[in-house]
């Protein structure tokens, strides 16, 4: 097959790569061990979903051992082939359907990154859900998430895609619910899986037309189905689409992602999906779920690139979704009093420029902020886990229940520093890399509307971050943590906090450009080579011939997988123009969150209430920009009511009624022919047959005597004239 | 032997029988003659047997016979219920037919 | 078609074992109520002893041809044969059959509706089992419709009898309909006998010399037929006895209803409509699309505005054979397999969804959904299989009911050649655009049924979990949705041969 003839070239393998289906496949396990006899072991099960996390995670870091292995083991131009293991899966028509792992540096990385947060957020869930009502149905909910996120990460195949990417969406409107007793959190998971599945519209539609329109190129050429990732990604690049149906099939993807990743509009169900338990939150929020939206369109970015012509053009669906979703979730997250909403708006808003490097050309820089991003945004979830654990009681608003708390939780409020920072964009911190790496490229490609809306949205985060710092650690303690004496948590909660806290940190160092490309190892690692690759009759992987043909025109022999990209060359003016930015931004959020919260300066306080201006836009934000009541009040509603009620009216009246006049009909006829018909025409002729009888029996009434001799004599007459006849006729 | 003997004697039997039947009031006389016509009957099955030269006609009156005698036991059955409930078995008096 | 006819007893003695057990239940007194429950026990048990034979039996390599074929005289008079015989179409279908009969006999075991008579319940079902059982393996078009009609009056009696309040209504409408359309149905069958010489009812003769018949005159027989069959799908708008129906039945009627009666119609077109009459079939595809595509959405909708859990299940039903329907419409034997495998899958787990409901109405006496709540607190089992059902339902990945979904949708964007591309691909989006709903609508149901706190009026009552004899009946089929979602290849390698067979009119 294909991936065998790939893999035998001088490229290195090993055990664990080869075995990277085990990853998901160990906690899918772990999660029906749970079910089954968690609730009789002594800790309750959750040992089975940390031991299943520690196991998947050990072989997600050995096959990144050997990942980076089979990369030093090829040229620096050649196209590392992906680890490809498949099964069949099941047959129709002719069409064989797989089952398999492809193993290539996205879904290394992003598969260390879901294996390593998982195990941490499952060890803080020890403590934070202690004496739970439901705590063995949480972990197995959790392990079978993180089974979900993995399987679509390891996917060779669309449909182990979509298996992985809808087992997320059940998971999650599980967890979201977990305290399913509160009405509130039950909508909140209805409302997750809901939307979710409104973008999986597209998702279905998706592969369909990716499919059937890719099939037959595929199996020609690579002799694969339309299905394969690979298959697709090469149909993608070679010039043979049609481009009516790769952009139906880009846009119809990107609507999925949209859902999944809380892209603008559909990104109301993120910050409702806060009412699940911290640690869910925490992992929904920085490598699983959220993030399945932004690595289908890196998985699937041939298809993407070729569709959008991303790098041809000014804008695109892409870059225009992201571009809108940083800035608008970033405003929303100013109005938030409840920490977790913030972080939630937060998390919205750096999906937005993850979709954003996307679309405009900087696949690297984006995969990039998907792993830092994991890392502090995880962290920062699990602190303000932390703080309403420890400290408010359970409550998440920072107005209320907050304050001060610097003093009483170090080690919380340290991370909690370093993390935000980190998210801030500031350097030496992860999110300094990443993100301003994306905005660089962004500008670099040529987009340079959408570098302003970057650099905007990093002013932005920087400020409300700030603002949340300082309601949640500055000032005094106030509400809950007042009265609750707050301390520092357990050790369980700590220690993933403190490793979070020095990946969120240190990880940005795995791709430094400041310090020189030597520095860029995720740049080698990870970034698809848009080498050809020739497949016919002789699979031999052919140095790139300097510039690639791939991307910009279809490759003549053979084919290629990733389209050429171009990397911005690091310049310290560039970002230094950034960092001062988001200083400008720490120290303005700083002055005003200090003199309105702390000095309560009256110049500041109740603003927003007297300037008309300024309260039309506070009601804006607070109401959410009114989609929620467009969602909800106006579609669902709609729906439900009254279209779903006239749908039923029109059953039982119009088709029922229908029904209904038609027996009615037949009776009233029915009756009427009774009366008219048979009563009159019908057995007035019975009735007369009989009259006529009755006179002619009449008539012949003395014929019968009731004397037998009688009776004789006619008899034997007859007999005689009927002999007579015979006779007669006869002779 | 001409079968003409036969079918004269047969027929003289079988008006005789009739005479009987139109004609006689006593029950058990009109049975009699019933018996007088079926046996004509016979006589003339016998005697076309004889003629054609194949028993299908004897085994015809056989079966006449066997009957006959079966009729006669359930009329006269009938004949000493109607005597013993009435005490007369004229058949004047049995018109409950008359329609 | 080459045959297979070894051991041509299997299908005989499967389909009328139920009938033997009738008459020993004729025999047995009406008082001794377990005695009666033991023989149809015992005969159910049998039956699917016999059924599990004959899928060890079959040969898979050969699934695309009739196996077990019996043949010989029956109603000469008419060219009628008996003649039966099973492929890769009828097997799960004609096995499903008697593991839903042995489960609602299971479950019947302390749940006899009201008013009791569990002898004449029992032969009632039994009657029902070889009816059903004896459609799916019918190769005869008048032995087919005998057995699909003698399916017709136990059902109206379960309805009729053992109903709920508005019960003669229901059973009423339900007979009516169906005799409505049987009647239309028949009289297609005798078309099809005349228009081919008369020379046989046989399906496999039919199938070689139906497509001879003048077009215009193929398309009308095909309106009878799709009549006879689209009432008993049910597809719009041919359904409204359906949601009365399912809300009068007994809980085991409704099940038996789900999940084996509403795959006749289906079956029907798959088997007799489609492969005899190809070139109407043609014709007729882009309507029959569009009417599935309609109930999908209708369906949808009628459930969201439904006040009745039972009644909003019956109304997804609608939904979901619309997509059973899309994809038969597609006339690709991709769409036709999706549909094999969604009439399987609808049963199992429609058939689930209606056993809960039964569950439900036993110990709350209501199944209004805005008194109920708070399931998962009070019956934590029963809570989470009701979930369980309804994810299935709504077509998750990794169980049953995903497999008949999502390739049907799929093959609606490339239908056979000859239809038009455009129209189907608009039915494509229209169905997905299903899917949306029927998350909302299922989900609606068990936030609504299953979360938060139970109500007042039953809020300290305690209630008794998913109980022995409902575990023995549900856990069946509760494992096949589970296996036949992970393993689809159980089934399709199966089904495909035999379609492919079926669709050979088509170029495959």
């Amino acid at each position: 097959m294909f991936a065998a003839s790939e893999v035998a070239h001088s490229l290195s393998a090993g055990w664990f790569i080869e075995h990277a289906w085990l990853v998901p496949l160990v906690p899918a396990i772990a999660f029906a061990l749970i079910i089954l006899v968690g609730k009789r072991l002594p800790m309750k099960g959750s040992e089975i979903g940390i031991i299943s996390m520690i196991t998947s995670l050990v072989i997600a870091s050995g096959a990144g051992y050997q990942w980076i292995q089979r990369v030093h083991s090829g040229g620096k131009e050649t196209f590392i082939a992906p680890v490809v293991h498949t099964w069949s899966w099941w047959q129709s028509a002719g069409h064989t359907f797989t089952i398999g792992q492809s193993i290539d540096g996205l879904s290394i990385i992003v598969l260390v990154v879901v294996a390593f947060i998982s195990t941490l957020v499952q060890i803080y869930s020890l403590e934070y859900l202690r004496g739970d009502r439901r705590y063995t149905h949480f972990f197995a909910a959790l392990t079978l998430f993180s089974a979900g996120m993995m399987a679509m990460v390891i996917a060779e195949d669309m449909l182990f895609l979509l298996l992985g990417w809808e087992i997320m969406g059940l998971c999650s409107f599980i967890l979201i619910g977990h305290w399913w007793e509160d009405d509130a959190n039950s909508r909140a998971a209805l409302k997750a899986f809901f939307t979710v599945r409104v973008g999986d519209v597209g998702l279905l539609v998706g592969i369909a037309i990716l499919y059937f329109s890719a099939n037959e190129w595929t199996m020609k050429n690579l002799g694969v189905s339309g299905f394969s990732i690979r298959g697709i990604s090469a149909w993608a690049l070679s010039g043979e689409p049609n481009s009516a149906a790769i952009l139906a099939a880009a846009i119809a993807l990107f609507i999925a992602a949209i859902g999944k990743s809380g892209q603008f509009p559909l990104h109301t169900w993120l910050p409702d999906a806060m009412a699940g338990p911290t640690p869910v939150s925490s992992l929904l929020h920085s490598s699983t779920m959220v993030v399945a939206g932004v690595f289908l369109v890196a998985r699937l970015y041939p298809v993407f690139f070729t569709g959008f012509d991303i790098l041809g053009t000014g804008s695109n669906f892409i870059t225009v979704i992201g571009g809108i979703t940083i800035v608008i979730a970033a405003a929303l997250a100013f109005v938030q009093n409840d920490i977790k909403r913030v972080l939630a708006y937060s998390t919205v808003s750096q999906l937005g420029y993850m979709m954003l490097g996307l679309g405009a050309g900087a696949w690297m820089p984006a995969v990039f902020h998907i792993f830092t991003h994991a890392f502090f945004k995880a962290c920062l979830f699990l602190c303000a886990g932390s703080v309403s654990h420890s400290a408010s009681h359970h409550s998440f608003d920072m107005k209320a229940d907050m304050g001060g708390l610097r003093k009483y939780m170090p080690i919380t409020f340290a991370t909690w520093i370093i993390s935000t920072l980190a998210l801030c964009g500031v350097f030496p911190f992860s999110g300094f890399f990443s993100k301003d790496e994306i905005i660089d490229n962004v500008g670099h490609n040529g987009y340079n509307t959408f570098m302003i809306i970057g650099l905007i949205g990093a002013f932005m985060t920087a400020a409300y971050m700030t603002r949340a710092t300082y309601l949640t650690f500055f000032g005094s303690p106030r509400g809950a943590s007042a009265h609750h004496h707050p301390h520092e948590s357990n050790w369980l909660i700590t220690v993933p906090l403190i490793l979070l806290a020095v990946l969120a940190l240190g990880s940005g160092l795995l791709n430094a450009s400041p310090f020189g490309t030597k520095w860029e190892r995720l740049n080698e690692w990870v970034d698809p080579r848009p080498a050809v690759v020739t497949t016919a009759n002789a699979p031999v992987v052919v140095e790139a011939h300097g510039e690639s043909v791939c991307g910009t025109s279809a490759p003549e022999q053979g084919v290629c997988f990733a389209p050429e990209l171009h990397h911005a060359p690091f310049k310290w003016s560039k970002a230094g123009l950034s960092l001062a930015i988001v200083l400008a931004g720490i120290l303005l959020s700083w002055t005003l969150s200090a003199a309105l919260y702390t000095r309560k300066d009256p110049r500041l306080v109740g603003l927003t209430q007297r300037n008309p201006a300024l309260r039309v836009g506070y009601t804006f934000l607070t109401s959410k920009y009114y989609l929620d009541v467009l969602y909800e009040r106006v579609i669902v509603r709609s729906i439900v009511g009254p279209i779903a009620k006239g749908a039923y009216w029109f059953n039982q009246k119009i088709l029922d009624g229908i029904l209904h006049s038609i027996v009615f009909a037949g009776k009233w006829v029915a009756g009427w022919v009774y009366r008219n018909v048979d009563q009159r025409v019908v057995d007035g002729a019975v009735n007369n047959s009989g009259n006529v009888t009755r006179s002619v029996g009449g008539a012949l009434q003395p014929v019968q005597s009731g004397r037998v001799s009688q009776y004789g004599a006619l008899l034997f007459s007859a007999a005689a004239v009927a002999a007579l006849v015979l006779v007669i006729v006869n002779t | 032997m001409l079968v003409n003997q036969f079918l004269f004697l047969a027929a003289i039997i079988f008006c005789i029988g009739v005479y009987g039947v139109v004609a006689r009031k006593n029950a058990v006389l009109v049975l009699m003659s019933i018996e007088l016509i079926l046996n004509s009957v016979n006589l003339n099955l016998v005697a076309f047997s004889m003629r054609n030269g194949s028993v299908d006609g004897q085994t015809f009156a056989l079966y006449v016979i066997a009957i006959a005698a079966a009729e006669v036991g359930v009329g006269l059955g009938l004949v000493l219920l109607v005597y013993r409930n009435r005490r007369s078995i004229s058949l004047d008096d049995l018109s409950e037919m008359k329609g | 078609m080459e045959m297979l006819r070894d051991e041509n007893w299997v299908l005989s003695v499967g389909t009328f074992l139920p009938i033997l057990g009738v008459l020993v239940l004729l025999i047995v007194p009406k008082a001794d109520e377990k005695l009666i429950k033991l023989v149809a026990l015992a005969t159910s048990i049998a039956t699917v002893g016999v059924g599990v034979y004959t899928l060890f039996q079959f040969n898979y390599q050969q699934a695309g041809h009739m196996q077990f074929v019996a043949q010989t005289n029956w109603i000469s008079v008419i060219k009628s044969t008996y003649y039966i015989g099973i492929d890769g179409i009828s097997l799960p279908l004609y096995f499903l059959s008697m593991v839903v009969t042995l489960a609602v006999v299971i479950y019947s075991w302390n749940h006899i509706p009201a008013p009791g008579n569990p002898k004449a319940f029992f032969i009632l079902m039994l009657v029902l089992q070889t009816g059903m059982a004896g459609t799916f393996i019918a190769q005869d078009l008048i032995l087919f419709f005998v057995f699909f009609e003698l399916v017709l009056l136990p059902m109206y009696f379960m309805i009729g009898v053992w109903g709920g309040a508005n019960r003669q209504y229901a059973s009423m409408k339900f007979f009516l309909y169906t005799m409505f359309g049987s009647a239309l149905m028949l009289v297609a069958f005798l078309a099809i006998f005349f228009k081919t010489g008369a020379e046989s009812f046989s399906i496999p003769y039919l199938v070689e010399h139906g497509g001879a018949i003048a077009k215009n005159v193929q398309v009308w027989i095909f309106a009878g037929m799709f009549v006879g069959f689209a009432v008993k799908v049910p597809m719009f708008p041919f359904h409204t006895w359906l949601p009365d129906a399912h809300t009068e039945a007994p809980t085991q009627g409704s099940v038996i209803l789900a999940a084996i009666l509403l795959k006749l119609g289906t079956y029907g077109f798959v088997r007799i409509a489609i492969p005899i009459l190809p070139v109407a079939a043609k014709q007729w595809a882009p309507y029959i699309g569009a009417l599935a595509v309609i109930g999908i959405i209708y369906g949808a909708l009628g459930c969201l505005a439904q006040t009745d859990m039972k009644r909003l299940i019956a109304f997804s039903s609608v939904a979901h054979m619309g997509f059973v329907m899309l994809g038969i419409s597609t006339l690709t034997s991709f769409g036709v397999n999706a549909a094999v495998y969604g009439m399987v899958a609808h049963g199992l787990i429609t058939g689930m969804l209606f056993f809960i409901a039964g569950s439900v109405k036993e110990r709350y006496h209501t199944l209004e959904i805005s008194r109920l709540g708070g399931l998962l607190t009070q019956m934590p089992h029963l809570g989470w299989i009701l979930g369980f059902a309804s994810m299935a339902s709504l077509g998750l990945p990794g169980l049953a009911g995903f497999w008949g979904e999502f390739p049907a949708i799929l093959s609606a964007y490339n239908p056979a050649a000859g239809l038009n591309e455009n129209v189907f691909r608009v039915y494509m989006v229209v169905a997905a655009i299903g899917t949306v709903f029927a998350a909302a609508y299922l989900l609606w149901l068990f936030q609504r049924v299953a979360f938060g706190e139970p109500k007042g009026e039953f809020a300290n009552h305690p209630y008794e979990d998913v109980t022995t004899v409902e575990w023995i009946a549900w856990t069946p089929m509760l494992v096949a949705i589970l296996v036949f979602g992970v393993l689809p290849n159980l089934l399709f390698k199966v089904i495909d041969p035999a379609v492919h067979g079926v669709l050979h009119a088509f170029g495959g």
